[in-house]
């Protein structure tokens, strides 16, 4: 990249601003707790934030487009390994194949024993 | 003679090889943590008492490390600004400043853990602190190996000479800094 195509520091500053600002928007939404909300605020907001510093910081809209690809095909990768995997992963049990220790955890959350709160329980009782 | 290697001055591919380079590695790096994160994600949307574990990290730390790395990522891309006008000496400052935003990074780091640990959720507490010691620790590693390179490009555009190496140090912290984009609301949002 030559110094002509290069920003003032003002722009930077400019840039760096409204990602502080996307960060508290990606703080205060999921607050409210809508499942939606939260969704868009958080992870939506995680995919401008990341496209901004992609594209203001790194600069990889100045690259050659063969290198946009390159990132491009990784991802896509990326999302293949999640395609691939996530049936097995996202399932605890199938043909001839079971996880007895996640179902026993999904079966103690589900019945309500939660191990955070009883790990603050057990530290309350070793204050008093 | 010049004792300079020929890949750092030739301009294979359209952009200089170095430039090349790195872009390269941050192409493998996205396999490395796309493949940890995505992995992280297909199990916590399996699993509904990971809520309850998730519920136990710091939003306030994570969202203060955010800060943290994207105030860094800003003296990286001055640094970047000043290598391109040709003064070394400033650059060199705001990569001493970038160094000090991912040393502050990882001392916050370290006092989380500290307390995380302390409080008996330790990296074999289960399957979801496994998840959240080693993505949150890869990252930091990662921090702490452009900290040192970082001091070492410093050193150099310090006395004006290497200065495309700015650029180069730089592309790789912005992208350390989109990994701790995603990791924040994966680890401290998602409750």
């Amino acid at each position: 990249m030559s110094a002509e195509e290069h920003h003032e520091t003002s722009f930077y500053v400019k840039i760096w601003g409204i990602l502080l600002v996307l960060l508290v928007v990606s703080i205060v939404g999921p607050m409210a707790e809508i499942q939606w909300l939260t969704l868009v605020t958080a992870f939506g907001i995680a995919c401008v934030k990341a496209y901004m510093v992609a594209v203001n910081f790194m600069h990889i809209n100045m690259t050659p487009r063969y290198v946009i690809y390159l990132v491009t095909t990784t991802l896509v990768f990326m999302l293949l390994f999640f395609a691939g995997a996530a049936p097995d992963v996202m399932k605890d049990s199938g043909t001839n194949w079971v996880k007895p220790a996640w179902i026993a955890e999904e079966a103690a959350y589900e019945a309500g024993e939660h191990p955070v709160q009883q790990l603050h329980e057990a530290e309350q009782g070793e204050h008093h | 003679m010049s004792a300079r290697p020929i890949a750092t001055t030739r301009s294979a591919a359209g952009m200089p090889t170095p430039r090349l380079a790195v872009w390269w590695v941050i192409a493998s790096e996205i396999v490395i943590f796309g493949g940890l994160l995505g992995s992280y994600i297909m199990h916590r949307l399996a699993h509904g008492a990971w809520a309850e574990h998730a519920a136990n990290t710091n939003t306030a730390i994570g969202a203060t490390n955010t800060f943290v790395l994207l105030t860094s990522s800003l003296f990286a891309v001055l640094a970047h600004q000043a290598a391109e006008k040709g003064d070394g000496k400033k650059a060199a400052r705001f990569l001493y400043f970038t160094t000090l935003g991912g040393l502050l990074f990882v001392c916050i780091k370290a006092f989380e853990w500290t307390t995380e640990i302390s409080h008996g959720m330790t990296i074999s507490s289960n399957t979801f602190w496994s998840f959240y010691y080693t993505a949150a620790g890869i990252h930091a590693a990662h921090v702490i190996a452009g900290m040192i390179i970082m001091l070492f490009v410093a050193r150099t555009a310090k006395r004006n000479e290497e200065l495309h190496r700015v650029e180069i140090i730089g592309i790789y912290w912005h992208f350390v800094d989109v990994v701790w984009i995603f990791l924040f609301p994966l680890l401290y949002i998602a409750k």
